[in-house]
């Protein structure tokens, strides 16, 4: 005989005060066990919430990011580059760009790493006279867009016309009678048209666009342009003054333009689109935060309250217990057992309270708070089974403590005296 | 040959509130090895307080305790209740069984107690010699007085004890059966052990190598 049979066999003589402490127990670790798998949950659904709603953003940000992409392709470049000495004010009323820079500034920006802007496509432009036709045109010359040395390659806004082409406008199309293929003279050079642009309401329904080079020669500004279009990247914080500030850093002097209100209203859009994704993520973050503590409020109230009352009712259970083995405590001292074994009798009794307890609380808690919400693994959470079994022992232990002790101090004489 | 059991001048007295109660007045009791010595006295006269003193389980206010040459009360607890294991074994009127152990686990209980482990071969030979081994599975509810008290008394032998103390051990029984439990008794004796029983009836008494009188002045008187 050991004292753990003794325990054993008492426990299975005395069911219902085994089972009375045992249900205190497990109430308390299906509280506990509850109240941190709600808790648990709470958070797994709110990772896949703000997960499900992050990948949503991302979505929608890349849609706004091609139609951005579509809309500027359509309409072109939103950033002018001009010469240091170019009069702003003549742009704005002639559309006329009277200063020229070297051509190598487009160049010299390519190659600095300026992540502000992109899509860097030097132009040189005039408003001429057609000679052969005795009509104003705008002729433009341009070699496409200069390859960034250290950024991926991106498909081009603008591409290139080939030398010994020309992009015709479209009102100059519809009065010349001008088709892709038609043969034209111009400055007494021929150009074969590659295409007809789409009409765009603007100066562009007057334009000829040809290869740079034989712009320059035309117009006689050989390795001149008098102005770079470019992208600006619409980067986060990315505002005109830092452009400039980026630009001035490469060349100086010279001054950048902002143009286009729609790719700009709709950047705006877009900036404002992800803003309130953004803001709508963030509230229901705070709104699940805010939930989650209102749960931990309500655990934070009922888990010690039932931890406390659980413990009363453990301690009462084993109280009775050891008044009710008064006579078997008497003859065990009498027999030879010493305070601890006696001790030992009840806090073992204890351990198996709590470690039974411990698993079916563990069980039933999980179960609960699994039905409040959609089936998950958490059910063989480790770390939540620690906690849950460390707290059933403690309770069981700490709750029979008393009694044990008492039940320890025992006079035997006393005891077998008054039997 | 030396005593098994001295009590030297040995008195217990209590008190209640302001009240002293003397439950024992100094008594001097010797029991030799091989004997059978009852105590006989009228209820309230001191028997179970001088059982509880002899078996180390009551400090007396004064006088010495000796079993089998060592003194009791100068040891300490755990000692003594190691001691009183090995060398002391117990038998109640109340029998004081273990009631969710069976007869053999009551016999073998004292190995839980003292944290020692016997053989269950030696409770079966104990449960044997009782007239207890068709009684093995049962538990004490299931047991009648006799078997009770048998149960009990070879729960008392199961570490052969020097000497074994017995309080009214025929008091619930029936003539036949406190026949019985004293033979077991002398048959103990008669293989060198002691016996130190007290009780009220004479009768019982007389079955005793020798008889002490506990008056009610708790004077202890002798007669061979």
């Amino acid at each position: 005989m050991s004292v753990w049979q003794l325990v054993i066999k008492e426990i299975i003589r005395r069911k219902s005060n085994f089972v009375s402490g045992l249900v205190a127990v497990m109430l308390a670790v299906a509280v506990l066990a509850g109240s941190m798998t709600i808790l648990r949950l709470h958070d797994l659904r709110t990772e896949r919430i703000v997960n499900e709603k992050e990948r949503e953003t991302r979505e929608r940000m890349a849609q706004l990011q091609d139609d951005y992409r579509k809309i500027m392709k359509n309409l072109g470049v939103n950033l002018l580059i001009f010469p240091e000495n170019q009069k702003l004010a003549d742009f704005y009323a002639d559309d006329v760009v009277s200063s020229y820079m070297p051509e190598t500034y487009a160049t010299r920006l390519a190659e600095a790493k300026i992540v502000t802007i992109r899509h860097l496509l030097p132009i040189l432009q005039e408003k001429v006279e057609w000679p052969e036709r005795k009509r104003t045109i705008i002729l433009i010359g341009t070699r496409g867009e200069v390859p960034s040395l250290f950024r991926d390659p991106k498909e081009p806004i603008l591409v290139a016309v080939p030398k010994g082409h020309a992009v015709i406008g479209y009102e100059l199309a519809q009065s010349c009678g001008l088709k892709p293929g038609d043969r034209i003279k111009l400055f007494g050079r021929t150009f074969t048209i590659s295409s007809c642009n789409e009409e765009r309401g603007t100066k562009d329904d007057i334009t000829i666009w040809i290869d740079l080079a034989q712009a320059q020669e035309i117009l006689r500004k050989p390795g001149r342009i008098n102005a770079i279009m470019a992208l600006k990247c619409l980067c986060p914080g990315n505002e005109l003054a830092l452009v400039r500030r980026d630009v001035a850093a490469v060349l100086p002097g010279v001054q950048v333009i902002e143009q286009g209100t729609k790719v700009l209203t709709r950047a705006e859009a877009r900036e404002r689109a992800a803003r309130e994704a953004e803001e709508a993520l963030a509230a229901e973050i705070r709104n699940r935060q805010q939930l989650r503590e209102e749960h931990e409020r309500f655990s934070a109230i009922l888990v010690p309250l039932v931890l406390l009352i659980s413990a009363l009712w453990v301690g009462l259970v084993f109280y009775t217990n050891v008044r009710e083995r008064l006579s078997e405590i008497g003859i065990l001292r009498a027999l030879g057992a010493r305070s601890r074994t006696i001790l030992s009798l009840f806090l073992g009794k204890a351990v198996l309270m709590g470690l039974t307890g411990a698993v079916a609380g563990y069980f039933l808690g999980t179960i609960i708070g699994i039905s409040r919400g959609e089936p998950t693994l958490v059910i063989w959470d480790l770390q939540l089974i620690g906690w849950v079994s460390a707290t059933a022992l403690i309770l069981s232990l700490v709750a029979s403590w008393v009694p044990a002790y008492y039940a320890a101090q025992q006079d035997p004489a006393d005891i077998l005296r008054e039997e | 040959m030396s005593n098994v059991l001295v009590l030297e001048n040995v008195s217990k007295t209590y008190l209640k509130g302001d009240l002293r109660i003397t439950a024992l007045a100094p008594i001097h009791l010797t029991v030799a090895p091989g004997e059978f010595v009852a105590v006989q006295g009228p209820s309230g006269s001191g028997k179970t307080t001088c059982l509880l003193i002899a078996g180390g389980l009551l400090r007396p206010d004064n006088g010495r305790v000796l079993v089998n040459g060592h003194e009791l009360y100068t040891m300490p607890r755990n000692q003594l209740a190691a001691f009183r294991a090995a060398n002391i074994g117990f038998v109640f009127q109340q029998y004081h069984l273990i009631p969710y152990l069976t007869v053999l686990e009551n016999i073998l209980a004292p190995d839980a107690a003292w944290g020692r482990k016997n053989d269950p071969s030696r409770g079966k030979a104990l449960a044997k010699q009782f007239g207890l081994d068709h009684r093995l599975d049962h538990t004490p509810a299931e047991l009648s007085s006799g078997e009770k008290q048998r149960t009990a008394l070879a729960r008392a032998l199961l570490f052969n004890p020097k000497i074994i103390l017995a309080d009214e051990v025929t008091g619930n029984l029936d003539q036949e059966n406190a026949r019985i439990v004293l033979g077991y008794l002398k048959e103990y004796v008669a293989t060198g052990g002691s016996v130190l029983m007290v009780t009220h009836d004479g009768n019982i008494a007389k079955q005793a190598d020798r008889i002490e009188y506990l008056v009610e002045s708790r004077e202890m008187l002798s007669r061979q």
